[in-house]
């Protein structure tokens, strides 16, 4: 499916400090039911956005309106889990571009950058300023610069930069995806499985 | 082949790299692609939308486990969407040539049950599916892990997906493991101590006496959790003992193939000066049963310790409390003795038939606790046969039990087979996330021995309590 190509995402941030945030908690998997890929925003994180006679909890960061954008910035270790790519479509869905953590689970990145969503891994020292910076107001900006590899807020000026290597980068930035790669090779695919034992 | 020393790890990836990408992945070829019906529809409708095809159908395998009841299996699947997802991987299958073990089909099973069951899973193979446990097929020397449904389509339609290498751990456990400790609580206790991400950006090959002594089954249990410290996979280096697990098995290779397969096989294991990028070693003599208290598995003691404050923990305070609050429990106290409201023993991770020996072990000769609410669900017909052929059904019965069909059942509760809000369940599955088992549900992980304890009593108990000395 294709995605909006991405660059420069200048954004408010919806701040998350929890640890360990896995992609049950993302969108559980009773909501997996379907075999389209729609509407899987109205899902994401569930079980903490919703009680269960389906009204709001107030509590809920999302559930909040002081806190919008399209980037998300959650604790260590997130996306850990399943790996349901549904979770990397309720993100999308929802409308997040961009999901900053200290640290990622593999599948889940893995998941985000081919659904088109960046994942940004920071410092801790960072990640805290980001929360103390949003903390302070939540109308704070952050900007995420992809063919420069920097994130930066806005309001103190503090920038980190970040990894991706040079073959995504080019895809997210031109919308482009690993199936065209493939589909392109498949002459070398096929005399490669002409010598598999299996 | 180079003659650099190289790991385990090394020899089956290098062997399955179809390009290199300068600063990109790697374009991977896969030799076995699993599916199932909650994560291939939207790869099957991407590949329409593409005008593409599926490449090799013969690679791919299909069995319908995640959102199938386990009761009355000969009936209509009653929620409509589940029934449409059943049907969408039927239709899938059949339209692209795919071997399909639906509902009803006597090799249908949990995926990560029935690929080694059948011998689809070998040694040196590559095995992918979209499913995070399917790192439970490295116990056979494959490189196995989960792929989200982009890579599914890739793999679909072009045999390949692209990853970059993992960097490599290695995890030594030696020593004699002690009484009533099984793989289940061997690979708890490591995920305690590496924590749920202590292996993320990695590659584990599991090491050392206690691996090399441990069954297929056990060996399963351990590779099916190194998800959960992050590790994209684990492998163990294959043996007279994997080797004697697949011959003859349905999809094993047969008269001189066999011979050519077991020569390449037995030159599958990590030379002696191969490096890693991160070792761990443990003694064996240190594991006792374990559980977990928290609401993710390197939240795991053994059975008689007190839960650990958070400090000691080495996770962030308040998301420690969140945890813990979740759970009902605090800091510094005893797990045993909890009260216990649904124990269920399957699933991928102690689904097969030595799991259901172990728990019918401790069943004999008592009753089940008359509040505690038992779900017992092989991980395949094939295990539900042999727990008939073996006694084990009359034993199960005996005490007060019954006896399911197949599936992921409670495990991830896509089902009807969902632990109420509140209650506490000890689980031999694989993840105590909040709400895995159903919004609001407590999940202890625990072995099938400790599941079957508390089963019988009704609460958390250790089971060398249970076990008579003679047994050990």
């Amino acid at each position: 499916m294709a995605y909006d190509k991405f660059t420069v995402l200048k954004s408010t941030a919806v701040p998350m400090p929890i640890e360990n945030v896995d992609t049950d908690q993302i969108i559980p998997a009773r909501f997996l039911k379907a075999t389209e890929r729609k509407g899987f925003g109205d899902n994401l994180f569930r079980d903490w956005r919703y009680n269960n006679d389906n009204t709001p909890k107030k509590d809920f960061v999302l559930n909040n309106p002081l806190y919008t954008g399209k980037i998300l910035v959650g604790g260590k270790n997130f996306g850990s889990g399943s790996s349901r790519e549904h979770a990397a479509w309720a993100i999308y869905d929802y409308g997040f571009r961009c999901v900053v953590s200290s640290f990622f689970a593999d599948i889940f990145k893995n998941n985000s950058i081919n659904v088109g969503i960046l994942p940004v891994q920071v410092s801790e020292i960072f990640l805290d300023k980001i929360f103390t910076a949003i903390e302070a107001n939540p109308k704070n900006e952050i900007e995420i610069n992809l063919p420069e590899q920097t994130i930066t807020i806005l309001s103190t000026g503090e920038s980190e930069s970040f990894d991706i290597n040079g073959y995504k980068k080019n895809n997210l930035m031109n919308g482009y995806d690993d199936i065209d790669y493939l589909q392109a090779m498949k002459a070398d695919i096929r005399s490669f499985a002409a010598t598999s034992l299996y | 082949m180079s003659s650099k020393p190289a790991t385990l790890f090394d020899k089956v990836w290098d062997s399955h790299v179809v390009r290199k990408i300068e600063d990109g992945p790697d374009v991977f070829f896969i030799d076995r692609h699993f599916i199932h019906e909650v994560t291939s529809p939207v790869a099957f409708l991407g590949l329409e939308q593409r005008g593409l095809t599926v490449m090799f159908p013969g690679k791919t395998f299909a069995t319908a486990d995640h959102n199938t009841p386990t009761i009355n299996q000969h009936l209509p699947v009653q929620d409509p969407l589940s029934a449409n997802q059943l049907k969408a991987l039927e239709t899938n299958s059949g339209k692209y040539g795919i071997s399909h073990w639906g509902l009803g089909n006597p090799k249908n099973g949990i995926v990560h049950v029935v690929g080694p069951e059948n011998g689809i899973t070998q040694p040196g193979m590559t095995v992918v599916c979209g499913d995070s446990h399917t790192s439970t097929h490295g116990a056979f020397g494959a490189i196995a892990f989960g792929i989200g449904t982009s890579e599914v389509e890739m793999v679909l339609s072009s045999q390949c997906i692209m990853q970059p290498k993992p960097k490599k751990m290695r995890i030594s456990v030696n020593g004699r493991l002690g009484k009533a400790v099984t793989p289940k609580d061997v690979v708890l206790y490591i995920i305690s101590k590496l924590t749920a991400a202590g292996a993320t950006g990695y590659f584990v090959e599991y090491a050392g006496d206690v691996f090399e002594q441990m069954s297929m089954e056990g060996r399963m249990t351990v590779c099916n959790m190194s998800i959960e410290m992050g590790a994209r996979g684990g492998i163990i280096a294959p043996d007279e003992t994997t080797f004697a697990y697949i011959k003859g098995k349905d999809k094993a290779p047969k008269g001189e193939a066999w011979d050519t397969a077991l020569a390449y096989w037995k030159t599958l294991k990590t030379d002696d000066d191969a490096s890693f990028d991160r070792e761990y070693h443990f003694d064996a003599s240190d594991i006792e049963p374990m559980i977990t208290f928290g609401t993710n598995p390197g939240m795991g003691m053994g059975i008689s310790n007190r839960i650990p404050v958070s400090e000691e923990a080495g996770s962030g305070k308040s998301s420690y409390e969140k945890s813990l609050d979740y759970m009902g429990f605090r800091e510094e106290e005893s797990m045993l003795g909890k009260k216990v409201d649904y124990v269920f023993i399957g699933s991928c991770t102690n689904g097969r038939i030595e799991d259901f020996r172990a728990f019918a072990s401790i069943i004999k000769g008592r009753k089940k606790a008359d509040h505690v609410t038992a779900w017992i669900v092989p991980g395949s017909h094939v295990v539900e046969q042999q727990i008939k052929e073996e006694g084990i059904l009359d034993l199960l019965l005996d005490a007060g039990f019954q006896l399911r069909q197949p599936g992921c059942s409670a495990c991830l509760a896509m089902n009807d087979d969902k632990i109420p809000a509140g209650k506490y369940a000890v689980s031999t599955s694989n993840r105590n996330f909040e709400g895995r088992q159903g919004p609001g549900a407590r999940t202890m992980l625990a072995s099938p021995l400790v599941a079957a304890a508390a089963a019988v009593t009704g609460v958390v108990t250790d089971p060398r309590e249970l076990i008579a000395e003679e047994k050990v």
